[in-house]
């Protein structure tokens, strides 16, 4: 975050709607908010998701942690480019690039930061996530020290289905799990399906 | 009325102090885990009584469009939770979008208003029959009678009923004009006395569950002890109302009934959602509905034998 009183103001205010209207909050079940190097990887199911996930984490960690979006939708009008740029710090990635579409994530990863990733790449209407794309592999072994910790986010396809023009204030949450272990001689596949299980199971965790 | 007012929620205040000296003397004591989680939770609800009586009394002493304001956001957060831990689908987004952002709105404002015929009618009548169409356009069949039902009762309870309580400000009492404030205080004081009591006599004396898989901490012993402690609290407060001391007792006895019927068909349908608390907004309460689901049984019936009874 590039922390000017403007940016910070927006960052209050975008964080004070989140909490009224659909709370938000966060439930560390697996892992600390602690200031570590990690991927957060999570379901995608609305706009709001990018904003909610970053309204859960403490203060602190928001600071250091850069949710990876598309940028034909935070690039659209002056106002979310402000949001995406000035508050969230988010690093903004081409989806139909021809160039290399991670090639932002591995600059803020090799500065030290974290990140917000939403592996789906698309919103996805059913109420469990889809196939999950392969960014999120390649990241893991090219930094190998980076925490990749699965979170959940719970009601947001209710709450901010496709097509709405607003969301509606249901009570929403993060789950965040327990860091997720990375071996280089897992096959590709077997590692994204793993780690979009273990996004599921603490959405089923939550239901019972 | 101010004079009034303000010996109340000072005697309001002073209860409360006996009960956080009582919770204090009570942590010291506690020996076993059990005893210290019981008692824990006590002075978690002892703090978030606090917590809520100076809102209210701010909001009271401010005046009517504060308290009525206070009271939308009340019902915003009641449908907010009832609707979090519902099922319903994305086809019902619009029904529930228009819920919070029309209704909540539209029918605290006709209370400012003082529309009060219109008030009496629009969530039964309008958004009956407005939402049910706005869920059906999107097409999805599926389930529709239950999902339209679920949005409806939320609406009702939520805000439709617990409006009620406002809407005692409203009502036109010859020789009590410019004092409907003392109402809404008659009527919160001894729904929330009436539920506070029902704990105490149901941890002290409490041996038969009234309904054991509905709510477990409803014991008959509770029901009667607190029931009747809180009626006669009611009827020793008939001098800050239009009532007479018999007429305060009776009323006070209706808010009783009414306010443990509510409590015990929101347990129901709490529990038929597969929930034990309605959130987690008060600390040691549960969520606002956990506080609110006595008022908006007890409000409309309140209200209603008022505006029967001693309107004009």
């Amino acid at each position: 975050m590039s922390g000017g009183p403007i940016a910070r103001l927006t960052g209050a205010v975008l964080v004070g709607a989140t909490r009224l209207l659909v709370g938000g909050h966060a439930r560390w079940q697996g892992c600390a908010p602690e200031p570590r190097q990690r991927i957060y990887f999570a379901n995608h199911a609305s706009h709001l998701d990018t904003v909610i996930l970053w309204s859960a984490l403490p203060p602190s960690l928001r600071r250091t942690t850069h949710p990876v979006a598309a940028r034909d939708y935070w690039d659209r009008d002056p106002l979310r480019r402000h949001v995406a740029r000035d508050v969230l710090g988010a690093v903004l990635v081409e989806r139909r690039a021809r160039r290399d579409p991670l090639g932002p994530c591995r600059a803020a990863l090799a500065a030290g930061g974290s990140l917000i990733l939403f592996p789906e790449g698309t919103r996805c209407g059913g109420a469990e996530p889809g196939a999950f794309k392969g960014g999120l592999h390649h990241l893991a072994r090219e930094f190998p020290v980076v925490e990749l910790v699965p979170v959940h986010l719970d009601n947001l396809s209710r709450a901010f289905p496709k097509g709405a023009i607003l969301p509606a204030p249901i009570v929403c949450s993060a789950t965040f799990g327990a860091p997720l272990g990375f071996d280089p001689a897992e096959p590709k596949h077997a590692f994204l399906e793993r780690a979009r299980s273990a996004v599921c199971a603490l959405g089923r965790r939550i239901a019972t | 009325m101010i004079e009034t007012l303000t010996i109340l929620l000072g005697g309001v205040a002073g209860l409360l102090a006996l009960a956080s000296l009582a919770g204090w003397l009570l942590a010291r004591r506690a020996s076993s885990e059990e005893a210290r989680a019981l008692v824990a939770n006590l002075n978690a609800r002892i703090r978030a009584w606090w917590a809520m009586v100076a809102i209210f009394a701010v909001a009271f002493l401010v005046g009517k469009t504060l308290t009525i304001a206070l009271f939308a956001l009340t019902s915003f957060y009641a449908l907010r939770e009832f609707l979090s831990i519902t099922p319903t689908r994305a086809e019902d987004h619009r029904a529930v979008a228009v819920s919070f952002y029309l209704f909540v709105p539209l029918q605290y404002w006709l209370i400012a208003d003082g529309w009060q015929t219109l008030f009496q009618i629009l969530i039964p009548v309008w958004a009956f029959l407005l939402l049910p169409v706005l869920a059906a356009i999107k097409g999805e069949t599926d389930d529709f009678l239950a999902r339209t039902a679920r949005i409806q009762w939320a609406l009702m309870l939520a805000v439709f009923c617990i409006s009620h309580a406002p809407a005692l400000l409203l009502l036109h009492i010859p020789g009590f004009e410019g004092r409907n404030f003392l109402l809404l205080f008659f009527l919160i004081a001894v729904v929330q006395l009436s539920d506070v009591l029902q704990y105490v006599f149901g941890k002290l004396l409490g041996r038969h569950q009234v309904a054991p898989r509905v709510s477990p901490a409803k014991t008959w012993e509770g029901l009667v002890g607190g029931g009747l402690a809180a009626t006669a609290v009611g009827a020793a407060l008939w001098w800050i109302t239009p009532f007479t001391p018999a007429e305060a007792g009776a009323l006070a006895f209706a808010i009783v009934a009414s306010g443990f019927a509510g409590g015990l068909v929101l347990s129901a349908v709490k529990r038929s959602l597969g929930a034990k608390d309605w959130g987690a907004m008060i600390e040691g309460h549960g969520g606002v509905l956990d506080r609110m689901d006595s008022v908006s049984f007890a409000a409309p019936v309140f209200f209603h034998l008022v505006n029967y009874f001693f309107a004009a």
